[in-house]
């Protein structure tokens, strides 16, 4: 990989590593000063930048790449994105199955703080949303970009400065976790130097993707691109917002917000349901709007629905975040604009989920034989399933019934596993031959068995979560004769075990999914690469817009 | 300008643009997208005419009908509490004898109290209230703090060893070992003796050492558990003669609270519940240990 770099690019990856070594160094050393938790990422910040130098310095005598390089499209970056977003599906649905079972049954952890509830849940959410959600939109925009743009990426440093910076976030977050460094804000735990360090990575992701679209031989800007572009800007003004906070000391991990009271979760949730649009919606829908349209050989249903579905989706989800504070402190005039704004979003959402699905109107006998392409229908139908059931639960009296019960992660798991995952499965199947060119995937049986499980986990937790929830939102508001409640809260919890016992056993058959997975994309990266390749570049090299 | 195809499948016109391969079919936006799209509109703005929904600098639009959350709730909660008030103030003027004996009461009794009792006393008592290892058992009627109505009510409302009440009940076991106050012969010597108050068979072979238990018993402990072991209401010390262990009664658990001591602590209530609650609290777990 060092390889496909330039001498002078080489220079750069280990200048840049140095300095991170040294800024780990300095971390360490006055996170140890004082005794702060910051001590362990210091090393940990040294440690991984050592081992990424360590591996530039073995390919650092290796031959310049040859300028025939500049004619074919740039992916070792993406390669190695699908890797790593694989490795961290399985950490993130091993730390979500084994959150599962302590649920049901509260001893089966050790007798440690690192392996409390609290730790784990932010691991898993992280590990799943962040590590293998991420990954997988960072390495496939690459993929789509420089293809829908007919432009190689413009250098070969800054993908990879994305990808391992995305990662070194990654690790800071989820390592933090177990050390016990948090914000408490969710899906945006990473302490302040965690989050610096991810608006560097992100706006260099950002600069990286234009400075392609600007290149482009294409005169259009193909959708998927509005999306992943739409998820790019948007993660990073939400990022810069909610995480606003002032260290105590810059020689400790500790922060306070620069939001407090009501205006703390306003902002929290504004981030929180924005990351639900941009990061698990727009960058997936980009995902779908290429591999979907691809592995069918269908053309794009309609035009005009995608533009439709894009600034419908974009403009109303920003306001819908306040409807996860209904009947709470927030005004009420505010929980109404994010009811209302939920509810108009319902008809974007639809279109895109139509459009997906109306593309495969003449493309159905594939889905019927091909796993790979019916992992990704699966995925629109989820996609729109979980659509329709956000907007309705944003409804005021709707939550009044829903809200802090099961049904609500019963909720994001469809959305999760229903659509984030099996689009990104679907579109794994799909890349993995075009990348590493191989004729198909290592075992088309392994990919339908994944497709069963993946489908049966998904279903299995979702109705056990939805049969859950609303016994729990039921039991909660339950009075009798006496004018009091009926049940006490722990009869709610006694009541829930048998569907906690099923939701980790759905949580277990999705997970086993995503080992076969993995074994399968191993295997056909191994097998030696056949006479008959496949390759999804419709176009000849020669008419590649070179790098800059 | 792109030229557009014709696709043979739906019939419709491409846009003319291609991207890698993928073509656009320029397909018509459907009517129904159109319609709904219309319909959650005009839903949108007819709740915000009627509900509070835009912000006006300082103030907002309150809507037509009036819609306040937190008088709406307000108002709910004084009619659910005045709806109850019918049978609260009935157990509130009532003595626990006549509550007892009146079945129509004792049937709210039972249906308000578990719901209190699950949501305040059962993480450490147990949804049965048998208790837990170091949380007593409610249901056996061998009260350490006393098991008059008034004893019980007290307890709860002022709680063991608790912070918050500055009348708590108190109850401190020294640590007979780890302070130093015996030797770890004598320690042994007493846990064999206590055993033997309930179990006299545990005597059989030990003779000597129970023999020495019993002069370090009346030293140290018999201040508080009394002469005969029976224990004291007055501080909580628990009668050593009975099959009831709160930390468990084999030798092992009784050596390891000699030596170590116990502090069990219990939340004071009077701050959290008010006395209705409290008292339905108490003819609650009078009743769940059946009659006397």
């Amino acid at each position: 990989m060092v390889s496909g770099l330039t001498i002078s690019e080489r220079q750069r990856s280990m200048a840049v590593l140095i300095v991170l070594a040294v800024i780990g160094l300095v971390m360490a050393a006055a996170g140890a000063n004082r005794a702060d938790p910051m001590q362990a990422h210091g090393f940990l910040v040294l440690l991984f930048s050592l081992g990424v130098l360590c591996f530039v310095l073995n390919g650092y005598f290796e031959p310049e790449p040859s300028a025939t390089r500049l004619t074919s499209y740039y992916d070792d970056p993406s390669k190695a994105g699908i890797v790593i977003a694989m490795l961290w599906a399985v950490f993130g649905m091993f730390i979500g199955d084994w959150v599962a079972w302590l649920l049901a049954f509260p001893d089966m952890t050790f007798d440690a703080a690192w392996s409390s509830f609290g730790r784990l849940r932010p691991a898993h959410t992280t590990g799943v949303i962040f590590g293998f959600g991420g990954n997988a939109l960072i390495a496939t925009s690459f993929h789509v970009m420089q293809r829908t743009s007919r432009a190689r990426l413009p250098d070969q440093f800054s993908p990879w400065f994305v990808l391992i910076g995305y990662n070194l976030f990654c690790l800071l977050a989820v390592s933090g976790y177990f050390l016990g460094i948090t914000q408490s804000k969710e899906y945006a735990e990473p302490e302040w130097y965690a989050d610096i360090w991810l608006v560097i990575v992100w706006v260099t992701y950002l600069v990286l993707y234009l400075r392609t679209l600007a290149r482009r031989k294409e005169p259009h800007i193909y959708v998927a691109n509005w999306y992943y572009l739409a998820f790019i800007l948007v993660v990073a003004i939400l990022h810069v917002v909610n995480n606003l906070a002032v260290p105590a000391s810059f020689a400790g991990a500790k922060s306070y917000s620069l939001f407090s009271g009501v205006q703390d979760a306003m902002t929290q949730w504004w981030y929180g349901h924005n990351a639900v649009a941009f990061f698990l919606t727009a960058g997936f829908l980009g995902m779908m709007y290429y591999y979907l349209p691809k592995r069918a050989g269908r053309p794009i249903y309609s035009y005009r629905m995608s533009i439709i579905g894009f600034w419908g989706i974009t403009f109303f989800y920003m306001w819908a975040g306040s409807h996860h504070l209904h009947y709470t402190a927030l005004p009420q005039w505010v929980q109404t604009l994010g009811m209302t704004f939920s509810v108009m979003l319902l008809v974007p959402s639809w279109i895109a989920a139509a459009n997906a699905l109306l593309t495969l109107n003449g493309a159905w006998d594939k889905v019927r034989d091909d796993a790979t392409l019916r992992f990704m229908m699966m995925a629109a139908i989820f996609y729109g399933l979980s659509t329709f059931e956000g907007s309705f639960m944003a409804i005021r009296s709707v939550n009044a019934l829903s809200h802090y019960t099961d049904w609500t992660i019963g909720h994001v798991h469809a959305g999760a596993m229903g659509w984030v995952a099996l689009i990104t499965f679907g579109s794994i199947y799909a890349v993995v031959p075009w990348l590493w060119k191989r004729e198909r995937m290592y075992s088309p049986v392994l990919v339908e068995a994944h497709f069963w499980l993946a489908l049966a986990g998904t279903l299995i937790y979702v109705f056990a979560m939805w049969n859950s929830g609303i016994i729990q939102g039921l039991m909660w508001r339950t009075y009798n004769d006496s004018g009091t409640l009926t049940y006490s809260f722990l009869d709610s919890m006694v009541a829930m075990h048998p569907y906690y016992v099923a939701r980790a056993i759905g949580g277990l058959l999705f997970l086993i999914g995503a080992i076969v997975g993995c074994y399968n994309i191993w295997m056909t990266i191994r097998r030696p690469s056949g006479a008959s390749a496949l390759t999804d570049d419709a176009l000849l090299p020669a008419n590649l817009q070179p790098a800059e | 300008m792109a030229i557009g195809e014709r696709d043979p499948h739906s019939g419709h016109m491409t846009t003319g643009h291609e991207w890698n391969g993928i073509k656009e079919l320029n397909t018509p936006v459907p009517k129904a997208v159109w319609l709904f799209l219309i319909v959650t509109v005009i839903f949108s703005i007819g709740y915000w005419l009627l509900m509070p929904a835009w912000p006006l600098g300082r103030t907002y639009t309150r809507g037509l009908l009036d819609n306040d959350q937190k008088e709406i709730v307000a108002k709910r909660v004084s009619a659910a509490a005045q709806g109850r008030s019918a049978w609260t103030q009935r157990i509130a003027a009532m003595s626990y004898d006549q509550i007892r004996a009146d079945p129509a009461l004792m049937a709210y009794v039972r249906e308000d109290g578990h719901r209190l009792f699950g949501d305040n006393c059962a993480a450490c008592h147990g949804m049965n209230a048998t208790g837990n290892a170091g949380f007593p058992n409610l249901t056996d009627r061998d009260w350490l703090w006393g098991g008059t109505p008034e004893a019980i009510a007290h307890t709860i409302a002022v709680g063991v060893n608790s912070p918050a009440s500055k009348d708590t009940r108190v109850s401190q076991m020294m640590a007979f070992g780890k302070d130093g106050i015996l030797d770890n012969d004598a320690v042994l010597a007493v846990a064999d003796y206590v055993k033997t108050l309930s179990e006299p068979s545990w005597a059989k072979g030990k003779a000597a050492s129970v023999a020495k238990g019993r002069e370090v018993f009346a030293a140290n402990c018999a201040v508080c558990h009394g002469d005969q072991g029976r224990g004291n209401p007055q501080v909580g010390a628990p009668d050593l003669t009975d099959r009831t262990w709160l930390y468990g009664g084999d030798i092992d658990a009784i050596y390891t609270t000699i030596y170590t001591g116990r502090q069990g602590e219990m939340p004071a209530w009077e701050h959290r519940l008010d006395p209705v609650d409290r008292k339905i609290l108490t003819v609650f777990l009078l009743d769940k240990g059946g009659k006397p």
